[in-house]
């Protein structure tokens, strides 16, 4: 119902608009157009428009040979297809020690932090059922755009790392989450370095 | 055959004869659009009250032209605005009238924006009055997408997701936008007509899939996936299909958008360390660097309709927008702000300003370097606007 008032409304604008332009030139009389409204549009119910990525995992199961760490390092690894762990219930608790602090404009993983990429990877293969979802953050300091990327690139190192210590990549998600959500609110390095991170959300089959 | 011959010949004398009128517009055009260093034009304006007087000067102010008394101005505008607009613009130096019409209809809002576009269009220029912006506002962690007037006036909510929704663009020529949103979980870019409140999800990989901007003809989207390892670029038809990667890049290339001409896709990298603004074909090639000379860290391109320009945000402790050359060279800062998109007329900028946490837009005309919030957006912090075009 809301749907179809609001879509309504923005045909009889889009009509009302070329009405306007229509009409200008020859009278200067300006057809009426419907005041401004907030009417919310109602949930759409998304449907994939697009294949879905195909290949599972670039290189599936544990213990790389050096060729194919050569081609991680080369070409990336391919992500899990969309929607693998779905309705997983997520526990943050679990690894929330383990959160990987980053440089200034950096998604490398410095030599400090590898050791709680260990714990990490020693948890999930004590636990060969669940799965990992990498959550890559940043600081106030970039822009929006630059940090969804950022954020992404961030978790994805982290992923890699995951990989060389033997996960298969098929358990490990990733998402970034940009600047919007910050560990510390504040605005100087103390909440910055905070901020710059990978989180680690425990994902258990449903 | 014949009558091709002839068709040719007569286009020709027309283009020959063109040509010198070409040059010299060319020329008033580049100065007209000098960024920064322009002086307004100075315009006059009585009469008119309230709301209309209001909407005249905003539209006017954002689009290089400055208010003073009738004797110093330029362009005199008169008229009135009881119930119905009623207006008259006068060139003073050439002492020609310009525009004498009388609106009715709509709302005053309304007639006051097309008075100002038919003002403007009487010096051949292009008016923003019913132009189009998107953008995002925050609700806690969350945020949704709005449209309004690009005054910030007339907003309506367009997604209700209850999730992190963000980067707004518009399908040019099209009442319909393209955006990312968290709504499944990971971020996956979404096509939303907003004449049928029809969606779909247009890009939904593995990873994230993030700032999708559309081809000037509509045909195609650039956006970053990270569904093959790295956050990469990449370009898919709008109707659907593969994608093509563009990059493949081990650092985060970020926020890219097209030349008008639909050949190049801008996009910022990390080349050799450093952080720069990029092009590539949008059929794939070499990444060839925009160079940005005096600024660092360039984010967030947006080439302008005409081409000849690129705004973008330099990250530099703060952010500033700043302008250069399609072409790359020496840039000009602008003002303090980031997430620029221009505007159909390619001088007035939309952007984005931050005051500790929260958000707002301003509008920017690039010329004159004259800066005006926009008005009325409700939710306390607004952000990624971009400017239908």
């Amino acid at each position: 119902m809301k749907l179809n008032s609001f879509a309504n409304l923005l045909v009889f604008s889009l009509i009302a608009a070329m009405a306007v332009t229509g009409c200008k030139k020859k009278t200067g009389y300006v057809t009426p157009l419907p005041p401004g409204s907030s009417a919310p549009v109602a949930d759409a119910k998304p449907t994939p428009a697009m294949p879905l990525s195909q290949d599972p995992g670039a290189t599936g199961g544990t213990g790389l040979t050096s060729e194919q760490l050569k081609d991680l390092e080369k070409s990336g690894s391919t992500q899990n297809p969309v929607g693998k762990h779905d309705g997983w219930p997520q526990d943050r608790e679990t690894l929330k020690t383990s959160k990987v602090y980053f440089a200034f404009d950096s998604s490398a993983v410095r030599t400090g932090e590898r050791a709680k990429l260990q714990t990490v990877a020693d948890y999930l293969k004590a636990n060969a059922e669940k799965a990992l979802l990498i959550e890559g953050h940043c600081d106030e300091r970039g822009t929006e755009q630059y940090n969804l990327s950022l954020g992404e690139r961030r978790a994805v190192s982290l992923r890699e790392e995951l990989i060389k210590l033997g996960i298969d990549p098929t358990r490990l998600d990733t998402i970034t989450f940009g600047e919007s959500r910050p560990e510390v609110v504040g605005h100087d390095e103390s909440a910055w370095k905070q901020n710059r991170r990978g989180e680690f959300v425990v994902l258990s089959p449903k | 055959m014949n009558y091709t011959e002839k068709m040719s010949n007569f286009l020709l004398v027309i283009l020959a004869g063109m040509a010198p009128w070409a040059a010299s517009a060319q020329i008033r055009i580049t100065q007209d659009v000098m960024p920064g260093g322009t002086r307004p034009l100075l315009v006059s304006m009585s009469g008119f009250t309230g709301e209309a007087a209001q909407v005249i000067q905003f539209d006017l102010f954002v689009q290089g032209f400055a208010f003073t008394n009738a004797e110093a101005a330029q362009y005199q505008l008169t008229g009135s605005n009881t119930e119905n607009l009623q207006g008259r613009a006068m060139d003073r130096v050439a002492d020609k009238s310009l525009v004498a019409k009388a609106y009715s209809g709509a709302s005053l809002r309304r007639q006051a924006h097309t008075f100002v576009d038919d003002f403007l269009q009487s010096l051949s220029r292009m008016g923003l009055g019913n132009s189009k912006i998107a953008y995002r506002a925050l609700a806690g962690q969350n945020g949704e997408i709005w449209v309004a007037d690009f005054d910030g006036f007339g907003s309506t909510q367009v997604t209700k997701d209850n999730a992190f929704v963000t980067s707004p663009t518009w399908v040019p020529h099209k009442t319909a936008l393209y955006y990312t949103s968290y709504k499944m979980g990971n971020p996956s870019i979404f096509h939303h007509d907003l004449l049928t409140g029809a969606r779909t999800a247009f890009a939904r990989y593995g990873g994230s899939s993030l700032s999708p901007a559309v081809s000037p003809d509509g045909s195609r989207v650039a956006m970053i996936l990270s569904k093959d390892g790295w956050p990469d670029l990449y370009v898919g038809s709008t109707s659907g299909g593969e994608v093509k990667r563009l990059t493949r890049s081990r650092e985060d290339e970020s926020g890219p958008c097209w030349s008008p001409d639909g050949k190049w896709i801008c996009f910022a990298a990390k080349v050799n360390e450093r952080r720069s603004l990029c092009k590539i074909s949008a059929e794939g090639g070499e990444i060839q660097r925009i160079p940005t000379s005096g600024v660092l860290n360039p984010t967030e391109p947006d080439w302008s309709p005409d081409g000849k320009w690129i705004v973008f945000t330099a990250m530099m402790g703060g952010f500033e927008i700043c302008v250069v050359p399609a072409s790359g060279g020496q840039v000009t800062q602008l003002v303090a702000g980031e997430d620029p998109s221009w505007g159909p007329n390619s001088r007035t900028v939309v952007f984005t300003r931050r005051q500790g946490s929260s958000r707002s837009l301003s509008l920017l005309d690039v010329p004159t370097k004259q800066v005006k919030d926009v008005s009325r957006i409700p939710g306390n912090s607004n952000s990624q606007p971009s400017w239908a075009k």
